[in-house]
């Protein structure tokens, strides 16, 4: 489905990524772990076509597509997805409004008839019973004045309404209480799915404890130094980062890294 | 190989198409350049005016000649010739028209292409128009329809024949031709305009609209509007405007004047669409207004909405003079300057009888080079006890080279006054677009979404079909050349 090769990004001169290989496939859980400043959030924001970031080499291919060359809505519609870190604030438009435009731009592109507004509604207020969002988050204004939980939420339930074939999750349980980690676990496990594909993006261990990834990949350094199974995140979490760091440094190529694949 | 990237495409995004800029071509009956008092003997002349019309703009002009050009606007431009516009043009005809069926096809057509149908079988459903053709009015529909009830609606040069009483009566009673230079100056040159008279307790069954078209070239138009609702009267009122794309710039100097008796009310609203110039400042119209209202009843209530996206310099504060006890003033605004356009626009809520209200509901929207301004003035004067003023200002500016200042004045002269301000300023970032466009929407939903969210509270006070064309127009007005 998706398959990153030698991928290079930088910002204002400063390199991120570094050659980044991941291959992912349909109906995989994938997560990637490291620490700050590794590059994990450059690249969920590379992969849905920010521009800050410059791309100075490698390719990404989504299926057979060269996914660089789409527009980041072109990208959206044909299936990924990204839930920010830090979701956007969007005053005066209200959350019901932004939700149904973006729905039916996605059932639009895929040939499937736009939903009315009674659809949408009974749609819609299913999902948010379902992450434990109340209805009045529906008329209030797109992300404005919410929690950091309260967001979060709101992008698990975009997710679940825009049923995309690729989600990445940038640290979604970032100042997440146990509770609310959990609602976001659940929202996303109900979306896994043979066809369907996941990428979690964490610093932490205890997302995994809900989330079961099938790989685990450490990042360090812009490159992946370590992929493995689920036992690596809890290897991680007994001895560090620190331990994987050296990792990456000893090895500056290391067929850890390809061997994965 | 790069793809189109947000910051990109808020500046491509801000490239306008004007589709109203097309020119009709007709034979038309125009005064050299230039004002004198021969010039406006000539135009009173060919209106056949009464003697006091005559007198009445030639007190204006010689009035106007002792005047200077206001400065104190936050817009640049370089000094008008007043000597170097035309002060009347109207399309060449026979006798004027008795019915449509006279009315040159090429108008007809000019106004069907706006948007504006005048033939019977395509109005507008529910709405009575006046069509203003540079210096004349050239048709108005429903006329016998509403005549049924009373009302009189008409344009200015008709009323002035058929209603000289009237006229004597209101006339210059709301904004008196010494108020401003501008004023002043349409005092003496006015060629048309729309005149609406709803007589005591009749409810105007339909919209009334007036729709203006500047054509000719290096004219000025100078209309001016006249609307009373006697006592317990009411009415909704509607003007559009455009002009074809020029580089020269035109000068629109329109008076508006509202009075309303005991209970009545008036609703006037605006979508205001001339030319704004192109993309780097060349021409464009510069729309230099006066609107003002007379709440002259108790319990009447005058309320303005306006949507100004066109022009290159917008100077104009509609407002509301509140004289009857309990009066009620309202204004809504949305102003956009896009590109190089300047748009200094309030309003000024004059309290005067006691227990009256006011809102003022400000939109200010700034892409490209675009400067808006708004300038507010409440005056709650000692008499006017209990009075109550809600005013809010909100700024949004899309990209960074763009400006928008806030002016308010607040003269309250009365401590039982009860007045309150509030402003907010917010832009459209970069981080809004990407994550609007990650959900599946382009940069131009992305924006005109939030762009119609930051003015759904003035749009709601449109009428209905009004409300749709506004939020179109603002999607073409800030819509640009996406890859």
């Amino acid at each position: 489905m998706l398959d990153i090769k030698n991928l290079k990004a930088s910002v204002e001169g400063k390199d991120i990524l570094k050659g980044l290989d991941l291959q992912v496939k349909a109906g995989e859980v994938h997560a990637i772990m490291g620490p700050n400043g590794s590059g994990k959030s450059t690249l969920s924001q590379v992969l849905a076509g920010r521009d800050t970031f410059q791309v100075d080499g490698g390719s990404v291919t989504w299926d057979g597509q060269d996914l660089l060359a789409m527009p980041i809505e072109e990208r959206a519609r044909a299936g990924l997805f990204l839930a920010f870190q830090y979701p956007v604030e969007i005053p005066g438009v209200s959350n019901a409004y932004f939700l149904k435009a973006a729905v039916n731009a996605i059932r639009k592109h895929r040939g499937l008839p736009e939903f009315d507004a009674m659809d949408f509604l009974t749609r819609v207020k299913a999902e948010m019973k379902a992450v434990g969002m109340k209805e009045e988050f529906l008329y209030r204004a797109v992300n404005e004045g919410f929690s950091g939980g309260e967001k979060k939420r709101n992008e698990v339930l975009q997710m679940a309404l825009l049923e995309p074939r690729l989600a990445i999750l940038d640290e979604t349980d970032s100042g997440l209480d146990i509770d609310a980690l959990k609602v976001v676990a659940d929202g996303v496990n109900r979306l896994r799915s043979p066809d369907r594909a996941l990428i979690v993006i964490t610093h932490y261990q205890r997302l995994l404890d809900y989330i079961v990834p099938d790989h685990v990949h450490v990042l360090s350094h812009g490159r992946i130094v370590r992929s493995g199974g689920r036992e690596l995140a809890l290897e991680l979490e007994e001895k560090g980062y620190g331990w994987i760091g050296d990792a990456g440094q000893v090895h500056a190529a290391p067929p850890a890294a390809g061997g994965a694949q | 190989m790069k793809t189109a990237t947000p910051a990109r495409k808020i500046d491509s995004f801000l490239d306008q198409e004007y589709a109203a800029g097309f020119e009709t071509l007709l034979e038309a009956d125009t005064l050299p350049k230039g004002l004198s008092e021969d010039v406006i003997r000539v135009i009173s002349a060919k209106k056949g005016e009464p003697e006091f019309l005559l007198e009445w703009r030639l007190e204006a002009y010689r009035r106007w000649l002792t005047m200077t050009a206001p400065k104190w606007a936050a817009v640049d431009f370089p000094d008008i010739d007043f000597q170097d516009i035309v002060y009347y043009s109207a399309p060449k005809k026979k006798d004027g028209p008795k019915s449509l069926d006279e009315v040159d096809p090429e108008l007809l057509k000019t106004f069907e292409k706006l948007g504006v149908p005048l033939h019977e079988r395509a109005r507008l459903a529910g709405v009575a128009v006046d069509a203003v053709f540079d210096s004349v009015s050239v048709a108005t529909t429903f006329q016998k329809e509403l005549g049924e009830h009373g009302i009189i609606f008409c344009s200015f040069s008709e009323a002035v024949k058929t209603h000289p009483e009237l006229i004597r009566q209101y006339l210059g009673t709301v904004v008196p031709p010494s108020d401003n230079f501008y004023a002043a100056l349409n005092s003496a040159v006015f060629s048309d305009g729309s005149f609406v008279f709803i007589p005591k307790g009749v409810k105007c069954p339909m919209e009334l609209s007036t729709y203006f078209r500047i054509n000719a070239r290096d004219t000025g138009q100078f209309e001016r509007t006249l609307i009373i609702a006697e006592e317990g009267a009411s009415v909704s009122y509607l003007e559009g405007c455009t002009a074809p794309m020029r580089d020269e710039n035109q000068l629109h100097a329109a008076v508006v004047e509202l009075i309303a008796l005991d209970d009545a009310k008036i609703k006037y609203s605006t979508v205001q669409n001339w030319y704004p110039g192109d993309k780097d400042g060349v021409g464009g119209i510069y729309n230099f207004v006066t609107k003002r209202g007379d709440c002259r009843g108790a319990r009447s209530h005058i309320s303005w909405t306006q949507v100004e996206t066109g022009s290159a310099i917008t100077w104009k504060y509609p407002s509301v003079i509140l004289r009857g006890d309990d009066s009620v003033g309202d204004f809504h605004s949305v102003a956009l300057s896009n590109h190089r356009q300047q748009a200094d626009t309030g309003t000024k809520m004059i309290h005067m009888g006691r227990n009256t209200k006011s809102t003022i509901l400000s939109k200010g929207i700034s892409a490209g080079h675009g400067s808006n301004t708004f300038r507010g003035l409440v005056r709650i004067a000692p008499k006017a006890e209990d009075a109550r003023n809600y005013t809010q200002c909100d700024s949004l500016l899309i990209g960074d080279q763009c400006a928008a200042h806030t002016f308010p004045t607040i003269e309250a002269r009365n401590p039982t006054a009860h007045v309150e301000h509030e402003a907010t300023t917010s832009r459209i970032g970069e981080d809004q677009l990407f994550y609007a466009m990650q959900r599946g929407l382009t940069a131009e939903d992305a924006v005109s979404m939030i762009v119609n969210g930051f003015c759904r509270e003035v749009f709601k006070e449109l009428p209905m079909e009004f409300a749709v064309e506004a939020q179109k127009l603002l999607g073409v007005s800030l819509e640009g050349s996406i890859g």
